[in-house]
């Protein structure tokens, strides 16, 4: 799991690279928290997953992990380009309904 | 028809080797793209389990069975861990035994939705059998063989 951050505006892109599942899910949750914690003044974070190839339920439980700790912030909480797996479980799981996909 | 067995160490990094060979070992079926995806969820959530509920962190075997027949492909997933407490409340979306561990609780409903056919059976002490399968070309799906 690589994961790379750009500034734009008042938004934190977070770019999320490899495959999401438990092994690998405590390094990206880490580097996460890290940016959000670094970037907290600002008023969104958006998750790019389109380098995401692989998400099972773990990815559900980060997301929901970094909703939270986002909105300790104020900050609001955005996901984009999931690919049709990763849409499917986020779907089935209502998180969009908490953090939109744009 | 094809079988295979295996049986590896309860350790997160063979999730993604478990559910790897089992998609490689469902080519010969031709699944789609998006069969094949929902299998290899399907997997590493039954996997995933074994390693942390099943064996609680702790190291033990799961064992990986699978067999095809016509275009069915079924998976059998064992552990000899702790076993689970209340099997329906485990199957209730979004429950989880651990909470505190930023955990969805939507690994079994994941199974459920993504495979054709899924049993669980589990005895406290003694550890859990997760059996599921998945009938490739039942619905015609908009992605390419």
């Amino acid at each position: 799991m690589r994961t790379q951050s750009a500034r734009r505006g008042d938004s934190l892109y977070i770019y999320l690279t490899g495959e999401l599942d438990e092994h690998s899910v405590a390094a990206a949750r880490a580097e996460a928290d890290g940016l959000i914690d670094s970037n907290a003044g600002l008023s969104r974070a958006v998750f790019n997953l389109a380098g995401v190839k692989f998400m099972d339920s773990t990815g559900i439980g980060f997301l929901i992990g970094r909703y939270k700790r986002l909105k300790r912030y104020g900050m609001g909480m955005f996901v984009e380009e999931p690919n049709a797996g990763a849409d499917k479980i986020l779907q089935l799981s209502g998180l969009y309904s908490i953090m939109p996909k744009l | 028809m094809n079988e295979m067995q295996l049986k590896f160490l309860s350790r997160s990094e063979n999730e993604v080797f478990a559910r790897n060979v089992v998609a490689a070992f469902a080519l010969p079926l031709s699944p789609t793209l998006s069969e094949l995806s929902d299998v290899k969820t399907a997997v590493s959530e039954a996997v995933t389990n074994c390693i942390v509920h099943g064996y609680r962190g702790g190291e033990g075997w799961v064992t990986l069975a699978c067999k095809t027949e016509g275009a069915w492909l079924h998976i059998e997933i064992s552990d000899s861990g702790s076993g689970i407490d209340d099997i329906s409340k485990a199957l209730t979306p979004f429950y989880t035994s651990l909470p505190e561990e930023e955990r969805s609780g939507m690994g079994f409903t994941i199974m459920q939705t993504f495979m054709s056919d899924f049993s669980v059976q589990s005895e406290k002490g003694k550890g859990t059998t997760v059996r599921m399968s998945k009938q490739f070309g039942a619905k015609a799906e908009g992605d390419a063989r």
